[in-house]
């Protein structure tokens, strides 16, 4: 299997403050890389920094064999990464059809890809024209995630996509993720929830401090519960 | 109902009237205060004709401040290079202007408004690459490399046209008034506010029609998200940089006419006018910056009948008391 994401040595300072300390990780092509961690361990400042949000201030980070640490955020974006925020970040004052088409960068909107995400959430279909402002806090994610997948994608980062929703959301973004993988997405996710990381995920990483501290697969991680509560502090199976 | 299945209407949306209401609300309490209709007419008037004025010039501020950050403390600089490039045009074509004919003075008014918003919109360009380029992020850079390139640009015009007031004189058919009755309305105030309300119209049409609207809206409330999405906002930016650059020197030329003169300071005064129509309006709303604009002009010239004291300080008063009700602005578009 090959890395379609590689990060070596990566470095990021915000400000004085000294957040990504020397980060090694590969993504393999076609599969769910989990990133674990507590609070504050640097999960969402990786994720920003691949995406050019924030600069490394030293290290190499490549996506399909060509360095991306230096260009800006459109053109990581244009190479085919989309980017689903902690804070889902949709734009509230525009519709859910004009935040969708906005999304779909290279033309108009793929009724078949439509279909195809509204199968998943068909909330969306129901308020296609309602601002997204006026939407609830499930809704949001689940138009950011379909945001990141209406065009296809060689490599989704997605940050906490489950954090505070409802467990039948929670399920329609599980089920919606999993089909995303087997059509053949690279996905890099953020997850606090336990159940959907080990649901969702092939390989995992756990981060604490700044550095990846484990790598491994998932479903070894999730069989051992003495290496989660010295990883993370607590068991999977507590957060069922 | 479950956010999945969403079997219930959404709440419809509450439309903010409050707002629009409020123009309405201050014409009307200033009727019995004045007295006279046909002076109260006369004011309306004035206000709503010197409201899409100042419109025209803030509204591209509102764009680059909501949408980029940039406190840009020099465009008042596009507002007087806009009114002195229609010199150049205006003053070989004087007969045109004196003609007593409607078509010739605008065959004429027209070229000379065009060719300052594209020297206007051209300075814009120079502006963004130049001065504000490398200081994006830094506030208190941009006010002093924007402040700088305002004081340049005035001394530039002194040394070009010279230190005095240049005479410009209104064409012929915009002069004199239509008469209704005992009230009299200003011709070219008829005209400035059908400019005003088309600018108005033709900005809401592009944000609200077409994917560069879109992308401007959606910059104005996260551009992280927008160029997460692929777009290069600063090449959005400049765009919207040198239309507003434009709109401004379109302003300066209607001012100008308005005030029948052009000096190098002209925009010192508005440009602090336009600020609080910025500031009022709520940063990035386009409607916000309709309904201040028409605000600052109604109170400056209500205000200024009433109570001439108060006049200097009257929008700032304005503002004091808008901020109070709503601390960002009438309408709040942005994320920050």
């Amino acid at each position: 299997m090959t890395d379609l994401l590689k990060l070596s040595g990566v470095h990021t300072h915000i400000g004085r403050y000294h957040i990504l300390q020397g980060i090694d990780l590969a993504v393999p092509q076609g599969q769910v890389t989990m990133l674990l961690g507590r609070n504050g361990a640097g999960k969402t400042t990786t994720l920003r920094t691949i995406m050019g949000l924030w600069q490394a201030s030293k290290g190499e980070i490549t996506l399909a064999g060509m360095r991306i640490e230096s260009l800006a955020t459109p053109d990581i974006a244009r190479l085919g990464v989309g980017y689903v925020p902690e804070s889902m970040a949709v734009f509230s004052d525009l519709t859910v059809k004009e935040n969708l088409v906005l999304a779909a960068r290279d033309g108009p909107l793929d009724d078949t890809q439509l279909d195809w995400i509204f199968g998943f959430f068909p909330a969306l279909r129901r308020f296609w024209l309602s601002r997204a402002g006026s939407l609830s806090g499930g809704q949001k994610q689940m138009l950011s995630i379909a945001r990141a997948i209406i065009e296809r994608r060689k490599l989704l980062l997605i940050d906490e996509p489950t954090k505070g929703l409802a467990p039948a959301i929670v399920m329609a973004l599980i089920e919606c993720l999993k089909e995303v993988k087997r059509k053949g997405a690279t996905i890099l996710l953020v997850e606090q929830n336990f159940f959907a990381a080990r649901e969702l995920g092939d390989n995992v990483l756990v981060m604490d401090n700044g550095t990846i501290v484990h790598r491994g697969e998932m479903a070894a991680l999730a069989a051992d519960v003495p290496l989660q509560e010295r990883l993370l502090g607590l068991s999977l199976e507590a957060h069922q | 109902m479950t956010d999945l299945a969403a079997t219930d209407p959404l709440p419809k949306p509450k439309r903010d009237i409050a707002p629009i209401l409020l123009p309405l609300a201050l014409a009307l309490l200033t009727i019995p205060l004045i007295g006279s209709t046909s002076s109260w007419l006369t004011l309306t008037v004035a206000s709503l004709a010197m409201g899409m004025m100042i419109f025209i010039m803030a509204s591209g501020l509102t764009l680059v401040f909501g949408l980029m950050d940039v406190l840009n403390f020099g465009h008042g600089a596009f507002i007087a290079v806009g009114a002195y490039v229609a010199t150049l045009v205006l003053a070989p074509f004087a007969a045109s202007i004196q003609a007593d004919s409607l078509w010739m003075n605008l065959a004429v008014l027209a070229p000379a408004a065009l060719l300052s918003m594209a020297v206007s919109g051209a300075l814009g360009l120079v502006v963004e690459r130049v001065l504000i380029l490398p200081v994006y992020g830094q506030h208190l850079k941009q006010i002093l490399m924007t402040t700088g390139g305002l004081i340049v640009a005035e001394q530039t015009l002194y040394a070009l046209w010279g230190p005095q007031i240049i005479p410009m004189p209104l064409p012929t058919s915009l002069r004199g008034s239509f008469i209704l009755g005992d009230v009299a309305i200003a011709r070219y105030r008829v005209l400035a506010m059908l400019i005003g309300l088309a600018v108005f119209i033709a900005i809401q049409l592009v944000l609200n029609r077409t994917k560069v609207g879109l992308l401007i809206r959606a910059g104005v409330e996260n551009r992280e998200m927008v160029e997460a999405l692929g777009y290069r906002i600063r090449r959005l930016f400049l765009g919207v940089f040198m239309t507003g650059s434009a709109l401004a020197g379109l302003g300066g030329v209607m001012w100008a006419l308005y005030r029948e003169q052009v000096h190098a300071s002209m925009s010192d005064d508005l440009t602090v006018l336009i600020f609080i129509v910025v500031i009022i309006g709520g940063l990035g709303s386009i409607g916000g910056c309709f309904i201040g604009a028409i605000l600052v002009a109604m109170v400056a010239n209500y205000g200024g009948f009433l109570v001439p004291k108060l006049a200097l300080v009257s929008n700032i008063l304005l503002m004091v008391a808008i901020l109070m009700w709503r601390p960002r602005g009438l309408y709040v578009v942005t994320s920050r």
